[in-house]
C-alpha cells in the first residue's frame, strides 16, 4: 500500500523523539563508509560489462557557429574504431536539476566553446581517445562570442529573471540613512568540482536501455533520457548506488549518458563513456559569475530602512535557470524600503546551472561582506548589528518563520570562537609577516522539500528493507534513512538494510538542493508510520501506545519479538508531498561563521588560521554526517573566497584552467581545523522529522566572513571574488 | 593514446642507442611525462625506461655531493647531507608537488619537467614550443603564470619547478652522458635555455644525452631560505619563487647567491644582483636597490603585471629574512 502524506501544515506531534530505539540523531558511522574506503563500492564506470566499447566526446573548438562537416573517414580507418557518431539524440548541454525532459540536442549547432560535437567510438580505450584527437572537423563560425558579463553595463541589455521585489523608496532611505553603504561584489564562476567525473556505461536489450551513471535525481534523470532518445520512461533503468560527488553537475543527465546510450544502440553492444577531467570543466555546467550592487541604509544603531541587492549573472540563450542570487536576501534582515532583482545576460559560455548552494553561496558571501562594510562605518560590533536586523515576519510577504535559530547561532558562535567584536580596526595584530584578523558572517539557505517515495518492508526475520530511488552523493543517506527506520520500526541500524540508486525503486527526492534527508526520509518515516499502525492492529491498540524497541513490539504489559509478531513480510510504501507550507512559512536554516586569518604582509597570501561555524538546522539526523557536511561548505567556503574561478579566454571563450591543477579548490594545507557546532533545533514546519537540509548551509556566507576578517588583518577590502594575492597587493601597506 | 613503443634500457649504452631514434623519450618517474602523453602534447615513438640504469644513489664527490639521476625527490629531500648542508634545496623539493609525486619524480626528470602554460597543455591552442611555428596564445591571452623575464615574441612560458631554483643558486651542475659516452657538466644556470626563436627546447640535452646526475659543490654554508609564493599553500605552482644562500660576516653581506622561479623560461640568476648585494651592509634600501636592479628588464603581458611587484616584495622578504631583519 501507499500511504501519502501532504505538508500543508507544521507537523507538532514531534514523533521522533517519542520514539524508544535511541538512534536518531546519534553520531553513527555510514554503512556504506568501509566499501568506499576500501574501494569495492562500485562507481559508474567500475562496472565489469563484457563486450563493452568505449566512446569518447569530441568537443567543439569555437564558442559559436555550426559544425559543416566531420571527416569520418581517416578516423574509422584507424585500428579498433567502430563508429563516429553525431546524432540527433545526443544532447549538447546538461539537463538543469529538475527538468524531467532531454536538454538541448542540436549537435550540429554550437553555442559554447567545448560542446559535445561528436562520440568516437571504440574497442579500447586508448584508441578511442586517440581517434576523438585525430577527427577533423570543419566549422562555420559565426561572430565571436558576447564578451564576459563582468565588461558589461547596466541592466539594458539584460532581461529580468523571476519576480522582482520593489517596496517603499529605497533612493530616499539611502539618502536619509545614518550609516549607508553602496558597494558592488563580485565573483567569478564555479565548478562544481565532484572527485567521480561523469561517467556512464549503456546497454540497450532491444527495447530497454539499461545505463551505470553518476547521477543525483534519478526519477528526473530517467525522464531526461528517455525523452533525448524517444523512448518511454519505462524504457530506461538507471542505476547509481553510489555516486562520488556531484554538487549540483549531476543533477540533471549530461552529454557523456545520452552519448553512450546512442551508441549501444547503434551498435548493439554495451558502450562505455568518461569525460576527462578537462570535459568534466569544459562541457558539464558552471555557476555563473555574478555582479552585485548591495546596497544598506541603517539609522545611527544600525537598524535597516533599506535594503537592495540587485545582482547580474549570465546564461546560455534558451536556458529557463539564473543564479538565485537573492534567494536568501529576500527575508533574512529587516528594512521596508527593498529592492531586489537579478538581470540575466546572454552568453555563450558552457551552461549556467546549480553549482553547490545556487543563490545562497555567493549571494550571503556578497551581503555579508556589505554587512560587513556597514557595521565599520556605524562601528556597531557586527554580531551586534546582525542581532539588530533579525525581522519579526518576512519582510515583503508578511509570512511568519518557522523555527530560526539565527540569534543562538550568533551569540553560540561567538562564544566558541572568543569573538572580540570591540575593536574592528584594521592592521591592530602582526604577528612576523603575518597581518592577522577575525570576521564573521551570518549563514542562511532557503529550505526545500520535494516529492518522495520510499517503500519499507518489515520482515518477520525481525529485519527491515529500505528502497528508494534515492541517491547517496557522499552525503550519508544511507546512514540516516536507516536511522530513520530503524528509530520509528525498533531496530538497531544494522538490522536495517537501505538500497538506493535504481530506478526499479519508488522514486525518491534524488539529491539536491539540500532536500534530500528531509524529503526522502520523510517518504520512510511515512511508510514506517503505516506499518506501525498494522502491527498496532494486530496488537489491538493504538498505534502511539505502541512501543518498538530492539526488534521487539512492546504494548502494555505485553513484549513481543518480531519474529513472532509477524508471520509474512509487512511492505508499505511512503510517498511524502510538499503542500504548500512554504507559502504559509519562511522556512530555512541560519548560522554563523567566525573566521581567522592571516594575510602575508608581503606576499598578499591569505591563509585561514581557524574557523568555527554554528549552525540550525532543525533535527540533525545523524550527528556526524550532518556535522560533516557542515565542515564541507566551510571548505568550500575557503575556496570561494580565496582560490575558485573559472577563467575564460575572451579572445575564443575557450576555459583556460580546465582542470584541477589550474582550477584551485583548497587542499588539506588551505584548511585548518574547523569546529562546527550544532545548535539543538526541531522545526515541525520542515519536515515531518523537524529536520531542515544541511548539505548547503555550511558554504552560504562562509567566504564572506573570510573576506571580513581579511579586511580586518591588512585593511584591504577586496569586492572581487576570489581574494588572490594580486588583489590584495594593490592597496596592501608597504611591507 | 598515440601507439608507443616501450624498451627498457638495461645499460647506459643501451639507453644511448634507444634514444637516438627519432622521437625517443626516456622516462624515470613519469609524472610529468606520461600527463603530457595522454593529452597528447607529447606523442613519443618511443619510451626509453631509464629506471634499471644505475643512476641512484647519493655520493661524495670531492668535497661535495653527487645525487644520481635517478634518485626521488623524497629521498634527495630526506638525505640528512642534503637537509644539514644543502637545506635550501630540500626545502625547494618539499616545497613542490606532493608526497605522492615527490615519491615517483627523479632528480634527473624533475629538471626536465615542461611548463605549465595552459596553452601549451591544450592542443586546440596555439603554442610554438608544442608545435613550432604555430604562434603563441598565451600572449594577449590569460597569462597569470607566465614570465616577466627573459621571453620573446614566440613565448612566454615559465619553468615550473621548484628544484632546480634551489641547484641554481647552489650553483650545481648537471652530468650528461652523450650517445659518443662522453661526460659533461652543464651548470644548472646554463642548462635551461630561454626560448628565443626555439621555444621547443627547453634545455640544452642533444638527442641520446643521458642525465647521470647533479653534482652539488662543496657546502658553503649561509642563511639558506626557499620561499614559495602561490595561490594555495599547496599543490600549486609558484607565483614567485626566491631560493637565497646568503652569508654575513661583521654585519656586511659578505655573499649572496639568489635564483628565481617563476620569473622566466628558467631558473632566474641575475649576477649584477649579487654583486650589488655583496660587500654591502644589509638595509631597506639596498633590498629595494636590488630589486629594481633584478626588474630592470621586466614586462608583464597583462595578467602576470603583478608579478613585478610581487617579486619586488618576495625579494625584500626574503633579504630580511636572510640577514636577520625583522619580518
Amino acid at each position: 500500500m501507499t500511504r501519502l502524506y501532504t505538508m500543508d501544515k507544521p507537523d507538532e506531534r514531534n514523533r521522533l523523539d517519542a520514539m524508544a530505539q535511541g538512534i536518531i540523531g546519534r553520531p553513527l558511522d555510514r554503512p556504506d563508509g568501509s566499501a568506499k574506503t576500501s574501494g569495492v563500492a562500485p562507481y559508474a564506470a567500475e562496472y565489469v560489462v563484457p563486450d563493452c566499447a568505449e566512446g569518447v566526446l569530441v568537443l567543439s573548438t569555437i564558442s559559436r557557429g555550426e559544425v559543416v562537416e566531420i571527416e569520418s573517414a581517416p578516423v574509422l580507418a584507424m585500428p579498433g574504431v567502430l563508429a563516429v557518431i553525431a546524432d540527433p539524440r545526443m544532447i549538447t548541454r546538461s539537463a538543469q536539476g529538475g527538468a524531467g525532459k532531454s536538454p538541448v540536442r542540436e549537435i550540429q549547432k554550437v553555442d559554447y566553446y567545448g560542446q559535445p560535437v561528436a562520440l568516437v567510438v571504440a574497442e579500447t580505450f586508448e584508441q578511442a581517445r586517440d581517434a576523438a584527437t585525430r577527427l577533423r572537423i570543419a566549422y562555420r563560425a559565426d561572430d565571436p562570442a558576447r564578451v564576459p558579463l563582468a565588461q558589461e553595463d547596466g541592466h539594458a541589455s539584460h532581461e529580468s529573471y523571476g519576480e522582482p521585489v520593489q517596496r517603499g523608496n529605497l533612493d530616499a532611505a539611502m539618502r536619509d540613512a545614518a550609516h549607508a553603504v553602496d558597494v558592488t561584489y563580485t565573483t567569478e564562476g564555479h565548478a562544481s568540482a565532484a572527485m567521480e567525473p561523469h561517467a556512464s556505461i549503456a546497454e540497450w536489450d532491444g527495447n530497454t536501455l539499461t545505463a551505470h551513471s553518476s547521477l543525483q535525481m534519478l526519477k528526473y534523470n530517467q525522464k531526461e533520457l528517455a525523452d533525448a532518445l524517444g523512448l518511454k520512461p519505462e524504457q530506461v533503468r538507471l542505476i547509481a548506488p553510489y555516486v562520488g560527488g556531484g554538487f549540483g553537475s549531476k543533477l540533471g543527465i549530461s552529454a557523456e549518458l545520452a552519448a553512450a546510450a546512442v551508441a549501444a544502440i547503434e551498435l548493439a553492444r554495451p558502450v562505455q563513456v568518461v569525460m576527462s577531467r578537462q570535459q568534466v570543466f569544459q562541457c558539464v555546467m558552471r555557476r555563473s559569475e555574478t555582479r552585485q550592487r548591495i546596497r544598506l541604509a541603517a539609522d545611527a544603531e544600525g537598524r535597516l530602512s533599506g535594503f537592495g541587492h540587485e545582482a547580474w549573472v549570465s546564461n546560455l540563450p534558451g536556458e529557463k535557470f539564473a543564479e538565485p542570487v537573492t534567494q536568501a536576501s529576500e527575508f533574512l534582515y529587516r528594512g521596508e524600503h527593498r529592492t531586489l532583482r537579478i538581470d540575466l545576460a546572454r552568453i555563450h559560455r558552457m551552461t549556467a546551472g546549480s553549482v553547490r548552494a545556487p543563490g545562497e553561496a555567493v549571494g550571503m558571501q556578497c551581503l555579508e561582506a556589505a554587512m560587513d562594510e556597514l557595521a565599520i562605518t556605524s562601528g556597531i560590533d557586527p554580531v551586534a548589528l546582525r542581532l539588530r536586523n533579525i525581522p519579526e515576519e518576512h519582510p515583503s510577504q508578511g509570512l511568519p518563520y518557522s523555527s530560526r535559530r539565527l540569534a543562538e547561532c550568533l551569540k553560540v558562535g561567538a562564544d566558541r570562537f572568543g569573538w572580540d567584536g570591540t575593536d574592528r580596526r584594521p592592521c591592530q595584530r602582526r604577528e612576523g609577516e603575518w597581518w592577522i584578523g577575525t570576521g564573521m558572517a551570518t549563514a542562511c539557505r532557503v529550505h526545500n522539500l520535494n516529492e518522495a517515495q520510499a517503500k519499507v518492508t518489515l520482515s518477520s526475520d525481525g529485519t527491515a528493507v529500505v528502497e528508494s530511488d534515492m541517491t547517496d552523493i557522499g552525503t550519508g543517506t544511507y546512514a540516516i534513512l536507516g536511522q530513520i527506520a530503524g528509530e520509528m520500526l525498533g531496530l538497531p541500524p544494522e538490522k536495517v538494510l537501505v538500497q538506493l540508486g535504481d530506478t526499479r525503486y519508488p522514486p525518491g527526492s534524488g539529491s539536491g538542493g539540500s532536500w534530500g534527508a528531509a524529503s526522502t526520509g520523510s517518504a520512510v518515516f511515512v511508510a514506517c508510520e503505516a506499518i506501525r499502525e498494522q502491527l498496532a492492529e494486530q496488537l489491538g491498540i493504538e498505534e502511539t501506545d505502541l512501543t518498538l524497541k530492539d526488534g521487539e513490539a512492546i504494548a502494555g504489559n505485553r513484549r513481543i519479538p518480531f519474529t513472532q509478531l509477524l508471520t509474512a513480510d509487512i511492505s508499505e510504501t511512503g510517498h511524502f508531498k510538499n503542500g504548500g507550507i512554504d507559502e504559509k512559512f519562511a522556512i530555512a536554516m541560519y548560522g554563523a561563521f567566525f573566521v581567522e586569518v592571516g594575510v602575508n604582509a608581503y606576499t598578499g597570501e591569505t591563509r585561514v588560521r581557524r574557523m568555527t561555524g554554528a549552525f540550525g538546522l532543525g533535527r540533525a539526523l545523524n550527528e556526524k554526517t550532518a556535522t560533516s557536511q557542515c565542515l564541507g561548505g566551510m571548505v568550500w567556503g575557503i575556496g570561494s573566497a580565496l582560490t575558485e574561478e573559472l577563467v575564460f579566454d575572451p579572445r575564443d571563450g575557450h576555459l583556460v584552467n580546465h582542470d584541477l591543477a589550474e582550477y584551485h579548490v583548497p587542499v588539506n594545507l588551505d584548511v585548518p581545523a574547523l569546529e562546527v557546532v550544532l545548535v539543538d533545533e526541531r522545526d515541525a514546519a520542515g519536515s515531518p522529522l523537524q529536520a531542515k537540509g544541511v548539505g548547503e548551509l555550511g558554504i552560504c556566507g562562509a567566504a564572506g566572513a573570510i573576506a571580513n576578517a581579511v579586511h580586518h588583518a591588512c585593511g584591504v577590502r577586496v569586492r572581487s571574488f576570489p581574494i588572490t594575492p594580486d588583489k590584495l597587493l594593490e592597496d596592501l601597506p608597504d611591507a | 593514446m598515440k601507439p608507443f613503443d616501450y624498451q627498457r634500457a638495461h645499460g647506459l649504452g643501451e639507453a644511448h642507442q634507444l634514444l637516438v631514434a627519432d622521437r625517443a623519450r626516456p622516462i624515470a618517474g613519469g609524472t610529468n611525462l606520461l600527463d603530457l602523453m595522454k593529452l597528447e602534447v607529447e606523442t613519443p615513438s618511443a619510451l626509453v625506461d631509464l629506471n634499471r640504469l644505475p643512476l641512484g644513489g647519493i655520493e661524495p664527490r670531492g668535497e661535495g655531493l653527487h645525487i644520481g639521476a635517478l634518485v626521488s625527490n623524497s629521498a634527495c629531500a630526506a638525505d640528512p647531507r642534503i637537509r644539514s648542508q644543502y637545506p635550501v634545496l630540500a626545502r625547494a623539493i618539499l616545497a613542490g608537488a606532493t608526497f605522492q609525486l615527490r615519491n615517483k619524480a627523479t632528480t634527473g626528470g624533475n629538471l626536465c619537467q615542461r611548463t605549465r602554460c595552459y596553452y601549451f597543455y591544450d592542443l586546440a591552442q596555439a603554442c610554438n614550443k608544442r608545435a613550432p611555428g604555430t604562434g603563441c596564445a598565451a600572449v594577449g591571452g590569460f597569462n597569470r603564470i607566465h614570465a616577466i623575464l627573459g621571453a620573446s615574441d614566440a613565448c612566454i612560458a615559465t619553468y615550473p619547478g621548484d628544484m632546480a631554483v634551489a641547484l641554481s643558486a647552489l650553483d650545481a651542475a648537471v652530468e650528461i652522458l652523450d650517445a659518443k659516452g662522453d661526460k659533461r657538466h652543464v651548470p644548472v644556470r646554463d642548462f635551461h635555455r630561454l626560448p628565443g626563436d626555439t621555444p621547443e627546447r627547453d634545455n640544452v640535452l642533444e638527442p641520446g644525452d643521458v642525465i647521470t646526475g647533479v653534482v652539488l659543490p662543496a657546502p658553503v654554508g649561509g642563511t639558506q631560505l626557499y620561499r614559495k609564493v602561490r595561490d594555495r599553500a599547496s599543490y600549486a605552482f609558484a607565483l614567485v619563487s626566491v631560493a637565497a644562500v646568503v652569508h654575513l660576516e661583521d654585519g656586511v653581506i659578505a655573499r649572496a647567491r639568489l635564483a628565481f622561479g617563476g620569473l622566466a623560461h628558467k631558473p632566474w640568476h641575475d649576477p649584477r644582483v649579487e654583486q650589488l648585494l655583496e660587500g654591502q651592509a644589509p638595509s631597506d634600501a639596498l633590498f629595494d636597490e636590488a630589486a629594481i636592479l633584478l626588474l630592470d628588464q621586466a614586462r608583464g603581458q597583462g595578467s602576470n603585471d603583478f608579478k613585478i611587484p610581487l617579486t619586488r616584495r618576495t625579494l625584500k622578504a626574503v633579504l630580511r629574512e636572510a640577514t636577520g631583519g625583522t619580518l
